[in-house]
């Protein structure tokens, strides 16, 4: 299992081909990379701010738990911060399981868990100005289906 | 002395990420009390609690909480990763 909060680019290709080879006879292996929209109002870059004392280990916390409702051979979470132009990535997660059940249901849970509540906030740098991103009730109602 | 810190637009509001706090706040709503009382800023950063989540020593908490041995308190809006 690993965590990785870091501002640097990261290849997505290049993680799941080396996080593929590490996990033994699993046959199922997911993953989600998420990526900087490009806005209606034209959006120029985005700023990603985080506590790094609590970061780290909100993160593990979320994966600890994901191991322990699925049977996961591995899990991978990565995600950037600082300034990130539209079209960049933000941030991936992948899953490893000896069925596909387990990996598609825990990286939707990481997904949902790390949108909530990693310490992390976004702002959106358009033409018209900066604004931070609102969290969403549905991101929240998210939660209670797990 | 609590470390008080403050992210996203509450740290935009107050006008810095974290500082110092001689205090005798019981728990973290009496904090937010005295906070709230010092200058116009803060009144303003901590106008509606709803829209604020706070953590003690980096653990998740809510407003009621004690402030018994604790060391840090984060102050932020409800979190946007992913």
């Amino acid at each position: 299992m690993a965590v990785r909060v870091d501002p640097a680019r990261f290849d997505p290709g290049a993680e799941i081909n080396a996080f593929s080879k590490g996990v033994g006879n699993a046959g199922a292996v997911v993953s989600f990379t998420g990526v900087v929209r490009d806005v209606a109002g034209g959006l120029s870059a985005m700023e990603i701010e985080h506590y790094p004392g609590m970061t780290g280990k909100a993160i593990a916390a979320i994966v600890d738990e994901a191991k322990s409702r699925w049977s996961l051979a591995d899990a991978l979470v990565i995600h950037r911060y600082g300034r990130l132009e539209a079209g960049e990535m933000i941030m991936m997660v992948a899953t490893a399981s000896r069925h596909r059940v387990d990996a598609f249901q825990a990286a939707e849970y990481l997904m949902d868990y790390l949108k909530s509540r990693a310490p992390f906030w976004k702002k959106e740098l358009t033409r018209d100005g900066a604004e931070w991103v609102e969290a969403r009730d549905e991101d929240e109602a998210a939660l209670n289906r797990w | 002395m609590i470390e008080v810190l403050y992210f996203a637009w509450v740290r935009e509001r107050i006008g810095l990420p974290r500082e110092k706090i001689e205090t005798g706040a019981k728990t973290v709503s009496d904090l937010v009390d005295e906070l709230r009382g010092r200058e116009d800023r803060y009144a303003a950063a901590f106008e509606d609690l709803r829209a604020l989540r706070v953590a003690i020593d980096q653990e998740l908490t809510d407003f009621n909480a004690s402030l018994e041995g604790a060391r840090e308190v984060a102050f932020f809006p409800p979190m946007t990763g992913g």
